[in-house]
C-alpha cells in the first residue's frame, strides 16, 4: 500500500464511528467537507506542517484516556456577567446554560438549527475552513466541519454588551468531542466571546468568524488544566474594512494542544491581533500554528506568543504572515518566545514571512531563554524570596502576550490564573 | 554591627583569589568609606556580603549583629537588614516599580514576622519618600529601571533603601554616572537615612561623594585587603596624591 492509500484507509477507520447529522441546509456543507477530508487523508508525522507535533493521538480511532482533574476553584470568568453556555464532554447542558437569547444577536445551537428547513449559516458553515485548506491542508478542521455534533451559531447585528461565555467541562475519561461554532458579525457589530475549560479527553473544535466592515470581535479563552487532555482547535476568520479581531488564549497543562488560527484581512485598514500565553510542566505539548494573510491595504496584524516550559515540556510555534501583492502599507508583527525553566524543556519555532508587496513593514522574532540571573539576584537582594522573584519575572515575561487582551477586567482574571499556576508549579 | 573577619574569596569558576583576608567592622550609626584602585576587590566585597552567586568564600566570616551572613540566602540577608545599592541597577522589563517595591517591603516584613503594609499605607509612604528624591509618579509606574537615566536609577536605589529601612547599607559606587546635581540629591537621600541605629559602608573611587556623605572612617583597599584605615583626611590624601604613595608606604 502506498502512503496515500495508508492515509485513506486510516481515515476510513478514524471516521467509521462518527455520524453526519441530517440537515436540509447543511448537508451539502457537510458532504463537501467529507470530500475535502477524503482527498487529503489524516496527517502524518513526516508532513511538514506536523513536523513538530505528532498527530498520532489525534489520528487514533479512540480518544486516549484522560484522567479527570478537579482544580477545586471557580471558573476563570465566573465573575463576568455574560451569557452562560455549558457543554459537558461536548454535549450541551441546558440546565447549566442561560436562555439562548440576547439583545442585538441571535444565538442557537447547531444541532437545533440543522433541523430547520433553512438557515443563515448555510452560506457560512465550512466556507472559511474550506478556504483555509490552501495553501496548507488542515485535515482536522475538515473532519470537524464534516462530523461536528453541535456548536453555537451566533449572528450579531449590533453591539452585544454582555460577553458570550462558553464553558467546556470534562466529565468522562474517554470523551471525544467535536464542536463547530459559526459567528457572523454584521457591519459595525461587536461581540466578546469567552471560552474556558478542558472540554473532553479529546476535543476537536472549530470556530469560523465572519467580521464585516467596522465590526469588532474580541475573544479570550483558557484551555483547562486537565493534564492528560488533548485538543486540536481551529479559528478561521475573515476581516472586512476597518474591522477588529483580537484573540487571546491561555493554555495551562494538557498532554497535547494544537491551536491553529487562520486569518484573512480582506478589507482595508483591518486589525488582527492573536496572542497566547501557555504554561506547561512535564508532559505538556503545546503548538500554536498561525497563518495570517494580508489581502488589503493598510492592515495591521500582530502575533504575540509566549511559553513557559519546565520539566521536559515542549512548545511549538509555526507562524506565517503572507502579504499579497496589493496589500501595501501592511504592518505585520510576529514574536514567539519561550522561557525554559530547566534544561529538559524545548521550544521549536518556525516563523515565516512571505511578502509580495513592496511597501510594507513586517518584523518577526523568536527567542528561547532562561530566567535572567542578574534580575533574579536584584529582586532577591531586596528581600523577595527566590521562588516569588522567579514568578514575578515569569509573569513579566508573559506580560506582552497578556497585554494583548483589551479588557483590564479580563486580563486581571488571566493574570490571577497565571499567578496561581506558577505558585503551584514552583521548583 | 557589620563584622568582617579575615574574609577570603575566590571566583567560583576559576581559581582566582579576589579577597585575601579582609577585616572590617562597621558600628551602628557610623559611615565607613572604602576607597581603592580598580580591581582591588571593592565591588566583590559588596557582592559577597549580599550573596551573589559566582563567588566562593574560602575563609573568614561576615556577620550582621552576630548573625552569620554567609550562611543566608540573599533574601534572608535583606530581611536581616542588609541592603546593597547597586553600582549598575538592573532593568527589569514587565515588573512595575511600585509592584516591586511593595513586594519587597512586604516580603521582608513577612520574613521578620511583621504585618504586611496595606496598599493605602504603602502608597502614602512611597509617595512621600519618592517626593524628596524627586521621583515622580511616572517613574513609580514604569517597569523597574527600564528607560531610567543613570541618575534616575541611583535615585531609585535610594528610594528602595528608604522604603526597606535596612540596618546596614552598602553603597557600591553610587556616585558613578552622576552629575553634580544628581550626586547632591542622592547624597541628601542617604544623609536623611543616617541614624544612630544604622551603619553605612560607602564604596567609591572619588573623594567627591564623601564631601556630601561625610564618613567617620576611611579605608583604603588594595589587592584584596584593607591596607590603610584613617579618618576623613585619608580621602583627601587620595584625592591629592592618588593611591601610589599609600600603596608604596604599606608595601
Amino acid at each position: 500500500m502506498g502512503v496515500a492509500e495508508t492515509r485513506i484507509s486510516q481515515l476510513q477507520d478514524r471516521v467509521a464511528g462518527l455520524g453526519v447529522p441530517a440537515s436540509a441546509w447543511n448537508a451539502k456543507n457537510r458532504a463537501a467537507a467529507i470530500e475535502r477530508l477524503q482527498s487529503m487523508g489524516l496527517p502524518a508525522p513526516r508532513d511538514e506542517y506536523w513536523r513538530f507535533t505528532d498527530p498520532k493521538s489525534l489520528n487514533a480511532i479512540e480518544a486516549p484516556n484522560a484522567a479527570l482533574f478537579d482544580p477545586k476553584e471557580t471558573d476563570v470568568f465566573d465573575t463576568v456577567d455574560g451569557l452562560e453556555i455549558v457543554f459537558v464532554d461536548g454535549v450541551f447542558d441546558a440546565a447549566a446554560s442561560d436562555d439562548l437569547s440576547g439583545l442585538n444577536m441571535s444565538i442557537e445551537r447547531l444541532s437545533d438549527a440543522e433541523g430547520q428547513d433553512a438557515h443563515w449559516a448555510a452560506e457560512c458553515y465550512g466556507t472559511l475552513e474550506a478556504i483555509g485548506q490552501t495553501p496548507v491542508q488542515r485535515p482536522f478542521a475538515a473532519l470537524n466541519t464534516a462530523y461536528a455534533t453541535d456548536g453555537m451559531l451566533i449572528h450579531v447585528t449590533g453591539k452585544v454588551e454582555k460577553p458570550v461565555n462558553i464553558t467546556y467541562r470534562h466529565a468522562n475519561e474517554t470523551s471525544d468531542a467535536i464542536l463547530h461554532h459559526v459567528i457572523k458579525l454584521e457591519e459595525g457589530a461587536e461581540l466578546t466571546l469567552l471560552e474556558n475549560g478542558p472540554a473532553a479527553a479529546r476535543f476537536n473544535k472549530s470556530c469560523e468568524v465572519f467580521v464585516a466592515d467596522r465590526a469588532t470581535f474580541h475573544h479570550v479563552r483558557t484551555q483547562g488544566r486537565d493534564h492528560e487532555r488533548r485538543a486540536v482547535t481551529h479559528i478561521f476568520a475573515d476581516l472586512g474594512t476597518e474591522s477588529v479581531f483580537k484573540s487571546f488564549t491561555l493554555t495551562a497543562n494538557g498532554a497535547l494542544t494544537r491551536n491553529e488560527c487562520v486569518l484573512r484581512l480582506n478589507g482595508d485598514d483591518a486589525t488582527a491581533h492573536v496572542a497566547g500565553a501557555s504554561v506547561g510542566d512535564g508532559d505538556f505539548h503545546h503548538d500554536d500554528t498561525v497563518f495570517i494573510t494580508h489581502d488589503a491595504v493598510g492592515c495591521e496584524s500582530r502575533q504575540v506568543f509566549k511559553k513557559v516550559l519546565r520539566n521536559g515540556a515542549t512548545g511549538v510555534f509555526q507562524g506565517k504572515i503572507l502579504v499579497k501583492p496589493d496589500a501595501q502599507k501592511t504592518d505585520g508583527y510576529q514574536i514567539s518566545q519561550s522561557l525554559l525553566l530547566d534544561d529538559d524543556s524545548q521550544f521549536l519555532a518556525k516563523p515565516e514571512l512571505e511578502i509580495y508587496a513592496d511597501d510594507v513593514a513586517c518584523s518577526h522574532g523568536s527567542t528561547s531563554g532562561a530566567i535572567d540571573e542578574e534580575a533574579l539576584f536584584y529582586l532577591c537582594s531586596r528581600g523577595v524570596p527566590k521562588d516569588q522573584a522567579t514568578d514575578l519575572l515569569t509573569l513579566a515575561f508573559l506580560a506582552e502576550a497578556v497585554d494583548e487582551i483589551e479588557s483590564d477586567t479580563l486580563s486581571d482574571l488571566i493574570v490571577e490564573k497565571l499567578e496561581g499556576w506558577l505558585e503551584r508549579h514552583r521548583q | 554591627m557589620l563584622e568582617i573577619k579575615n574574609l577570603q574569596v575566590s571566583l567560583a569558576e576559576e581559581d582566582k583569589e579576589i579577597l585575601k583576608g579582609v577585616d572590617l567592622t562597621v558600628e551602628a550609626g557610623k559611615v565607613h568609606a572604602i576607597m581603592g584602585p580598580n580591581g582591588s576587590g571593592k565591588s566583590t566585597l559588596s557582592y559577597v556580603l549580599s550573596g551573589k552567586d559566582g563567588y566562593e568564600v574560602t575563609g573568614g566570616s561576615a556577620s550582621l549583629d552576630g548573625e552569620d551572613l554567609l550562611e543566608l540566602e540573599p533574601e534572608e540577608r535583606a530581611a536581616a537588614g542588609l541592603f546593597l545599592a547597586f553600582q549598575y541597577p538592573v532593568e527589569i522589563p514587565g515588573v512595575g516599580n511600585m509592584t516591586f517595591l511593595r513586594t519587597a517591603v512586604n516580603a521582608q516584613r513577612k520574613a521578620r514576622g511583621e504585618d504586611e503594609m496595606s496598599a493605602a499605607e504603602f502608597l502614602k509612604v512611597v509617595r512621600e519618600r519618592a517626593k524628596t528624591l524627586k521621583i515622580d509618579a511616572d517613574m513609580l509606574k514604569r517597569p523597574v529601571n527600564v528607560g531610567f537615566s543613570g541618575g534616575e536609577k541611583k535615585r531609585n536605589e535610594i528610594l528602595q533603601m528608604a522604603m526597606l529601612e535596612p540596618k546596614m547599607c552598602i553603597l557600591d559606587e553610587t556616585d558613578s554616572g552622576l552629575d553634580v546635581d544628581a550626586m547632591k540629591l542622592v547624597s541628601e537621600g542617604v544623609n536623611a537615612l543616617r541614624d544612630e541605629d544604622r551603619g553605612f559602608l560607602v564604596i567609591t573611587h572619588y573623594q567627591r561623594l564623601l564631601d556630601h556623605i561625610k564618613p567617620d572612617v576611611v579605608h583604603i583597599m588594595a589587592n584584596g585587603r584593607i591596607v590603610k584605615t584613617g579618618g576623613p583626611e585619608l580621602a583627601l590624601e587620595v584625592e591629592q596624591n592618588g593611591y601610589a604613595d599609600i600603596l608604596a608606604e604599606v608595601a
